[in-house]
């Protein structure tokens, strides 16, 4: 009795194990390869779901099926006009083919591997037949710099700063150099991007210089500006004081003329009568403001005065 | 039910039933350390594992993703949920309300995050770009995103979470890359929807199941051995409008003075103009007056207005001399420049 019972749990275990090592799930991200001692057996399995293989013989090898990351060794790289750049890359690639894949690189790791060996050269190959500006700039986008208008300068620049290819067509490059060499083992690559673009060290010292120095261009032309502006305001106000100063005294010379005019055609229409008693009245006028105690005065006796000093009445 | 049981036993005693080797001394430790009243134990053990492995229970912020042996077979909503028991459907519960956050080139938590970058070569790496200008700019930002499609947030890509960064930092580079240093620091909002376009366009070309939210920008600046200059230029424009301001000041303060100066000139000429043609016309007048009388009476009246003046005048003089007429050469006797120095 005893021993049966342990037989019938002997079976089901055994029934069991068969059961288990036969049986095997694929999760939607993965895909699996059988081998049979190591020789690939039918169809690799793609969709997800349970799936049963000869137990012990047959050996189930998984891929992932989704999505999968490479992350590119950052390096310094020149560029055209050698600037040194310290260039950071990714890209995405899918397991497309995993026989291929199982038979040409194994696993994913040393996929990595052959990864690194044809994308970081597929970049660097492209990032040294360009200049610098292609490769941050995507597209000829007019930029908008200060708001200063200098003319010439920004002619200059757009020169400076325009592209024909630009970093979308260059990262498009290198996907297109490097997808059919990885190809060759069951790999799609999806996508290469430029994650990271910087000057290395020694360059981003100069370019800080240089950025600087821009700066403070800017900021003298500003400070002049300002004093030209003052200078102009200043100008104005001595202008216009002149202007002010010199319109009143125009005005008032008008005024004072068209009086003394008048003053004068009075006097002439009142004099003209008589000239002769006018001279007379206001000479004797004038005496008596001329005339004062400082003045000395010699008279003869033939003056009209004293004339009845020396008793002459002969001219009555 | 037996096998069941076995198998729960493997499980627990060896960690999993992928090793298989001493089995048969297994059972026969298992058969000796069964106890009287166990097998009950052990069923009800049983039930209570499978009881609790198919119900449970998800969120109201998230969804159940069921798979069985692997396979997408439905998304359970939030409640109390069925499904068959542990090796045969599995669970994976993903929060699609959840808004997620990534931030980049900075970071958050008691730091200010304006000026005082750490200074761990990662986070300062992540924000330092170069514009299209060639210039080097300072540029954090924060991506918040949720996820839309927990079927392609979970299986279409592995890390998606890594996919999301990396993508972020192409996206903002490939649209800083496109302006100028300026444009970097006074038009965050404008790079923000840029970045967030370009980022939604990548994620949605990688299956990658998410939705991005937004795109913040934190502050934007230049490197900082580059800022003092920055911060110069800034004050220089300062400067300018202060020169300025100055200049207008100096005019307001003299202008309308002159202007007011100009109004009392002429108003003083006005009143010298007033003040002229009424005297004239009283000097006329007076004239005309006399000289009417004048002329009834011309001898007398000429006369009477000579010896009227001297009347008045001789008394006022200082030295009077009186000569006769035919002593002509007394004069030069006369000193009449001594007399005067002396009484100054």
């Amino acid at each position: 009795m005893k021993s049966k019972g342990i037989i019938t749990i002997i079976a089901a275990v055994a029934f069991f194990l068969v059961a288990f090592a036969s049986a095997y799930t694929v999760d939607e991200t993965e895909q699996v390869v059988v081998t049979q001692f190591g020789k690939v057996v039918g169809q690799p399995k793609i969709e997800p779901g349970l799936y049963f293989k000869i137990p012990f013989i047959q050996h189930a090898t998984y891929f992932p099926k989704n999505l999968l990351a490479w992350d590119g060794d950052p390096g310094q790289i020149p560029t055209k006009e050698k600037t040194y750049l310290w260039v950071d890359t990714f890209a995405r690639w899918k397991i497309v083919d995993p026989v291929k894949f199982f038979q040409t690189v194994n696993n994913t790791v040393s996929a990595l591997g052959r990864l690194d060996d044809i994308i970081d050269p597929a970049v660097r190959n492209f990032i040294t037949s360009y200049n610098l500006i292609e490769t941050v700039r995507t597209s000829n986008r007019e930029l908008e710099g200060l708001d200063i208008d200098d003319e010439n300068p920004r002619k200059n620049k757009r020169n400076l700063y325009s592209i024909n290819t630009g970093r979308e067509k260059i990262t498009e490059g290198i996907l297109e150099q490097a997808k059919p060499k990885v190809a060759k083992f069951g790999i799609d690559l999806v996508d290469v991007k430029l994650k990271r673009i910087n000057y290395v060290e020694e360059v981003r010292k100069s370019v800080y210089g240089r950025m600087i120095a821009e700066r403070s261009q800017i900021a003298e032309k500003f400070r002049s500006e300002g004093k030209g502006e003052a200078r102009k305001i200043l100008g104005e106000k001595e202008r216009d004081l002149k202007r002010i100063t010199s319109e009143a005294y125009k005005t008032a010379q008008i005024i004072k003329g068209k009086a003394d005019a008048t003053a004068t055609k009075l006097f002439a229409e009142a004099y003209g009568i008589d000239p002769k008693f006018y001279s007379f009245v206001k000479t004797l006028e004038v005496y008596n403001y001329a005339l004062d105690k400082n003045s000395s005065i010699v008279l003869s006796t033939d003056s009209e005065f004293f004339k009845y000093l020396k008793g002459d009445f002969s001219k009555d | 039910m037996n096998w069941d049981w076995d198998k729960l036993k493997q499980q627990q005693n060896t960690g999993g039933p992928k090793v298989p080797p001493d089995l048969n001394e297994l059972v026969k430790k298992l058969k000796g350390f069964k106890l009287p009243g166990g097998p009950i134990i052990i069923l009800i053990l049983v039930v209570l594992f499978f009881g609790s492995s198919i119900f449970y229970t998800v969120g109201v912020d998230e969804v159940g993703i069921i798979q069985r042996f692997g396979k997408y077979v439905r998304t359970s909503q939030p409640g109390l949920n069925f499904k068959l028991p542990a090796g045969i459907e599995k669970i994976t519960k993903v929060k699609i309300k959840r808004v997620y956050k990534e931030e980049f080139g900075f970071r958050s938590g008691g730091r200010d995050p304006r000026n005082h970058f750490p200074t761990g070569s990662e986070s300062i790496n992540a924000s330092l770009m170069l514009t299209g200008d060639l210039n080097v700019g300072l540029v954090p930002w924060i991506v918040q995103y949720r996820i839309k499609d927990p079927y392609r947030y979970l299986f279409k890509v592995r890390d998606t979470p890594k996919l999301l960064k990396d993508m972020s930092e192409a996206a903002m580079r490939l649209v800083v890359g496109d302006r100028s240093i300026n444009e970097v620091i006074t038009k965050r909002e404008e790079i923000a929807i840029e970045a967030r376009l370009v980022l939604q366009k990548e994620m949605d070309n990688a299956e990658a199941g998410i939705n991005i939210v937004t795109i913040e920008m934190k502050k934007t600046n230049v490197p900082e051995p580059v800022q003092p200059s920055f911060n110069a230029v800034n004050q220089a424009v300062q400067e300018k409008e202060q020169m300025i301001y100055k200049a207008k000041e100096d005019y307001n303060k003299a202008i309308p003075a002159a202007k007011g100066e100009a109004e009392r000139t002429i108003k003083a000429s006005e009143g010298y103009a007033l003040d002229r043609i009424n005297r004239a016309k009283g000097d006329a007048a007076r004239f005309t007056a006399l000289y009417a009388e004048y002329s009834k009476a011309k001898d007398v009246t000429k006369r009477r207005l000579y010896l009227e003046t001297l009347k008045e005048v001789l008394p006022k003089l200082g030295q009077k001399y009186i000569i006769d007429s035919e002593q002509k050469n007394l004069l030069p006797l006369l000193n009449l420049g001594k007399q005067n120095g002396a009484q100054k």
